[in-house]
């Protein structure tokens, strides 16, 4: 407790995950706004239509994940935090753990604030199925697991712009790209973890490799494998 | 106090830290002292247990730095005022590490009242000068009120007044009962803050000793003397023990003292213009240890000699 507590202060006494806080919700529920209100006819506006801006959120929760841990090797400050508290261990899963958090809150914020503003512009879609709510509510959870891995991208690359060119090439094009492959391209792109991420969310199309829970704990797996990785990486290397 | 025994740091092929052991007391400012690149601040690193030694261990009151329990209540360090989050307030760098190691937050005010930054406590540590950031520095290094503080070059590019404040405050903390262990490449600014010495060249012990020993064994007690007639000077000293140096216009006389050679030259008639005895420096009693250790003795000879030129600089 006392290491989440401590990460949560290092967190919030900078002005970098206000930013992204800010930026996350807004970009998710400003895209709502302009969808539904450019629309003809916003009665039709489906839940997926509604949540397209989630994609340029789940972006900015990648960024300020990677920054979370990529600025303390930036600044010097990691050496400083593990000379205060010396299991590393600890202190990373701490930090994922607040940011993780963090992102949750955004992502529900941001989910259920897309379709309340939908619902205000005269958009239909309700939360009758299933479906529908792990649509909206599931999408803090990806945020939260998208968030851990890329602090644990960042433990592992410790320079911003290294690991957030990464995590975002990554998600944006190399998952998509990669089924321009002959043959086995769109087999590799189903299990890609942001992919996952998405079939979860209710992007299954026909026939899906993964149910939509098996996706999310296979994302998750991923997450976790990535987090051990920099766990041991940054227990092993000298601060 | 500080323990490290065999300690060995190596990179690649560079070995940074070569079998280093040494002790530092508690109630002493302990000087730690060598020329840049000579391994001080990995050793720093490995004591507070940022750097995993290649071999040997080193220990804070028999403990490894890992094992503590809330590490900044027993060990407070400044390594590199530098290491703060420049968009963070220097309270609230304060705050998170007070917080980590469960530290009221209350003294948080005071460790800032301590070093003089109450008034900036608020702004943001990027914008601090060097001189605010070092105090900041050691302000976080006081903040859990340890036993043991470690400080790497803490002098650097401070003016005088922040150098004298620092100087003082070392010897306040040693006086408390507590061990300070200080770095430096600075062999003057040792000589006024330490009271030991561990000495190191090329990441290797050259000696540990009293600030005083260090200088009294390699400097042996010299008489400068100037005298128009040199040459029946010294034709008048030569005999067995005493050994003659020119310099200049002078004589370096050593193994007589002061009032035997003024005698000498006035049984002999000689007139001295100048009959002055010679205190050692820390320059020359590094220079002079150096210099024994052959394995090392070109490169640390022109080390030195760099080293003479910043200290003169300092003075």
């Amino acid at each position: 407790m006392t290491l989440m507590a401590t990460e949560r202060m290092k967190l919030f006494s900078t002005r970098s995950p206000w930013f992204c806080s800010v930026l996350a919700v807004g970009l998710v529920v400003g895209f709502a706004s302009l969808l539904t209100l450019t629309s003809n006819d916003p009665a039709h506006v489906d839940l997926g239509l509604l949540l397209a801006g989630s994609q340029f959120g789940l972006m900015v929760v990648l960024v300020m994940g990677a920054l979370a841990i990529t600025t303390e090797y930036r600044f010097g400050t990691i050496r400083t935090t593990f000379q205060a508290m010396p299991g590393r261990t600890a202190v990373l899963g701490a930090k994922a753990g607040v940011v993780g958090l963090l992102a949750l809150v955004l992502g529900e914020v941001a989910a259920f604030g897309a379709w309340g503003v939908g619902k205000v512009f005269g958009v239909e879609a309700g939360l009758s199925s299933s479906a529908d709510w792990r649509a909206v509510a599931g999408l803090g959870v990806v945020f939260a697991l998208s968030a851990v891995a890329a602090v644990a991208v960042g433990a592992l690359i410790r320079q911003s712009a290294g690991a957030i060119s990464i995590l975002l090439v990554w998600s944006l094009l190399i998952e998509d790209l990669i089924s321009l492959i002959p043959n086995v391209g769109d087999n590799i792109r189903d299990w890609m973890p942001f992919v996952s991420a998405r079939r979860f969310l209710g992007n299954a199309g026909p026939d899906p490799v993964l149910g939509p829970w098996a996706s999310l704990g296979y994302f998750a797996a991923i997450t976790a494998v990535l987090f051990a990785i920099a766990a041991v990486v940054v227990n092993r290397r000298d601060a | 106090m500080i323990e490290a025994s065999g300690l060995t740091k190596r990179y690649g092929k560079t070995l940074a830290v070569d079998n280093l052991s040494f002790t530092a007391q508690s109630g002493r400012v302990t000087g730690f002292l060598g020329p840049n690149g000579a391994g001080k601040s990995t050793t720093m690193r490995m004591v507070l247990g940022l750097d995993t030694p290649t071999a040997g261990d080193v220990r804070i009151d028999g403990k490894h730095y890992r094992d503590l329990k809330d590490p900044l209540r027993t060990v407070g360090a400044l390594l590199d005022a530098k290491w703060v989050h420049p968009n963070r307030s220097a309270r609230a760098h304060l705050a998170w590490l007070a917080r980590s190691n469960r530290i009221p937050a209350k003294r948080v005010d005071e460790v800032l009242e301590l070093v003089g930054l109450t008034g900036v406590a608020g702004k943001n540590a990027g914008g601090f000068s060097l001189g605010m950031s070092q105090r900041l520095g050691i302000a976080g290094a006081l903040l859990g009120d340890p036993k043991v503080l470690l400080f790497d070059e803490p002098v650097n590019g401070l003016d005088p007044e922040g150098i004298l404040w620092i100087r003082k405050f070392m010897h306040r903390l040693a006086d408390e009962g507590r061990t300070v262990f200080v770095s430096s490449h600075l062999l003057s600014e040792m000589a006024l803050t330490a009271q030991e010495l561990v000495v190191i060249g090329r990441g290797k012990l050259i000696a540990q000793t009293s600030t005083e020993e260090f200088v009294a064994m390699a400097t042996e007690a010299s008489v400068r003397v100037r005298s128009p007639q040199l040459d029946q000077l010294r034709s008048a000293l030569g005999r067995d023990g005493v050994s003659i140096r020119d310099e200049g216009d002078s004589l370096v006389v050593t193994g007589i003292d002061a009032a035997a050679i003024g005698d000498l030259a006035a049984a002999a008639s000689i007139a001295l213009h100048e009959l002055s005895p010679q205190r050692g420096s820390l320059e020359e009693a590094f220079m002079q240890l150096t210099g024994d250790s052959v394995e090392y003795h070109t490169d640390i000879a022109n080390d030195t000699a760099a080293l003479l030129a910043t200290g003169s600089v300092a003075r």
